[in-house]
């Protein structure tokens, strides 16, 4: 049987891509920032997982104005690097799951999450900056993946209520599949920036800080937040936090902290970083 | 009944909500055509052409124009949408962030290295200002 074993969140600010990218990861300020995912590089290369549902937001990338849906699972074979504006990252091709992909689909439709499904989908920095943090720079990416794409940018966003159970969901969903695979939840974004209007560059690390804790061990009463407390204390851009809840629903009540970073700045944003394991 | 808008009392901000994408539909959709090379290209070699291929209000595309950030987000521009606008101009967000706040890029820039702006006196509009000296940019 597939098992959930452990949940991984981590911001996914751009600029980060673009640093290791252009050669720049080792320069005095974006070293502590790296420095900060090295115990994690690890622990992942130790665990092997086979698959990450990857929980992100697309960033006006895959989705226009067009077509806005609040979840949609990547449901392909692959995924290609989307062209922001700047051309695409020089990152692998990202692999997916689709068996896998088409099974939580299914069964967390029928637990009345009514996800949008995928089949050809770019995917921008929101999903390949964690994979390169994680990952760093390799010929081919060493887990597949599926993209779990999360509205954030249109407002309101799900609530956080919402995609702590949406977490839940998934579990069963994965619990429920056949094959034996090792399968962590990524939840991604965060942490408080704003990026727009005179009030950019917002940053609350003690928030921020008391949120972590609170994600640790009181997830079910954070999910309680309301989205105007995000906007308010962690900028108009950290209610992305929101996805992180899908990855704590999608593990025990009680975990293990492998590892907790907290680094601010990269560019405008405050990076946050957490590794957790399900503590039975 | 109207939208609930608990947030419109936030400094400085504006939030992408249904209202505000509504206006901003076709110049959002425009920055999402500048992800195509080619579409690049020919934005670059004439701004006013290409925008008049988009029906986007006069107020708008004179904003795309003057770069005028704060502006396209009060016309209902989305900073995500935004980017690919100042991707074409090879701008980071940290330099489009530092034009909407009236600062120097190298100021905000210190101020982040420093920590950020801080949170105090910027909750609400009306809110009492913070005690310490930077950062404190916003109005």
């Amino acid at each position: 049987m597939a098992r959930i074993t452990a949940g991984v969140a981590t911001s996914h600010v751009p600029a980060i891509g673009a640093a290791l990218d252009n050669g720049r990861a080792g320069e005095p300020y974006w070293k502590p920032l790296f420095a900060g995912y090295d115990l994690s590089r690890q622990w992942i290369a130790r665990r092997k997982p086979d698959v990450a549902v990857l929980v992100y937001n697309d960033h006006a990338s895959a989705f226009s104005l067009d077509i806005v849906p609040t979840f949609a699972i990547g449901c392909a074979a692959s995924f290609q690097p989307a062209d922001e504006g700047w051309g695409p990252r020089p990152v692998p091709v990202v692999e997916g799951h689709p068996e896998l992909a088409s099974h939580i689909a299914q069964s967390v439709i029928q637990q009345d999450f009514d996800l949008t499904i995928i089949n050809r989908m770019d995917v921008d920095h929101g999903l390949t900056v964690p994979m390169s943090l994680l990952f760093g720079q390799p010929e081919r990416w060493p887990i597949r993946v599926i993209p779990l794409a999360v509205n954030v940018v249109l407002f309101p966003p799900p609530s956080g209520r919402r995609c702590f159970e949406l977490g839940k969901a998934i579990r069963r969903a994965v619990e429920s599949f056949d094959e034996d695979l090792d399968v962590q939840v990524w939840g991604t974004g965060g942490m408080s920036h704003q990026l727009q209007g005179p009030r950019a560059g917002l940053i609350n690390r003690e928030w921020d800080n008391r949120w972590l804790d609170r994600l640790i061990d009181a997830p079910e009463a954070l999910a309680q937040m309301p989205h105007i407390e995000y906007l308010r204390e962690a900028g108009s851009e950290g209610v992305e936090l929101v996805m992180w809840l899908i990855m704590r629903g999608a593990l025990d009540a009680k975990v293990r902290t492998v590892h907790r970073f907290y680094h601010v700045p990269a560019s405008n944003t405050a990076v946050g970083h957490i590794v957790l394991e399900n503590a039975s | 009944m109207a939208l609930e808008k608990p947030y419109s009392d936030i400094p400085g901000t504006v939030i992408f909500d249904a209202d505000q994408a509504r206006k901003g539909y076709h110049l959002n959709q425009f920055c999402m055509s500048l992800m195509k090379a080619e579409n690049r290209a020919r934005f670059k070699r004439d701004e006013r052409a290409y925008l008049e291929e988009w029906p986007m209000s006069e107020d708008q595309k004179l904003a795309v124009i003057a770069r005028d950030y704060n502006r396209m987000i009060e016309l209902g521009g989305n900073i995500y949408f935004l980017s690919k606008l100042f991707s074409t101009d090879g701008k980071s967000f940290q330099y489009t962030a530092a034009t909407m706040t009236g600062m120097t890029q190298e100021a905000y820039a210190a101020m982040m290295l420093s920590g950020g702006r801080s949170p105090d006196g910027n909750r609400r509009i009306g809110e009492a200002p913070a005690r310490e000296a930077s950062g404190k940019e916003g109005k």
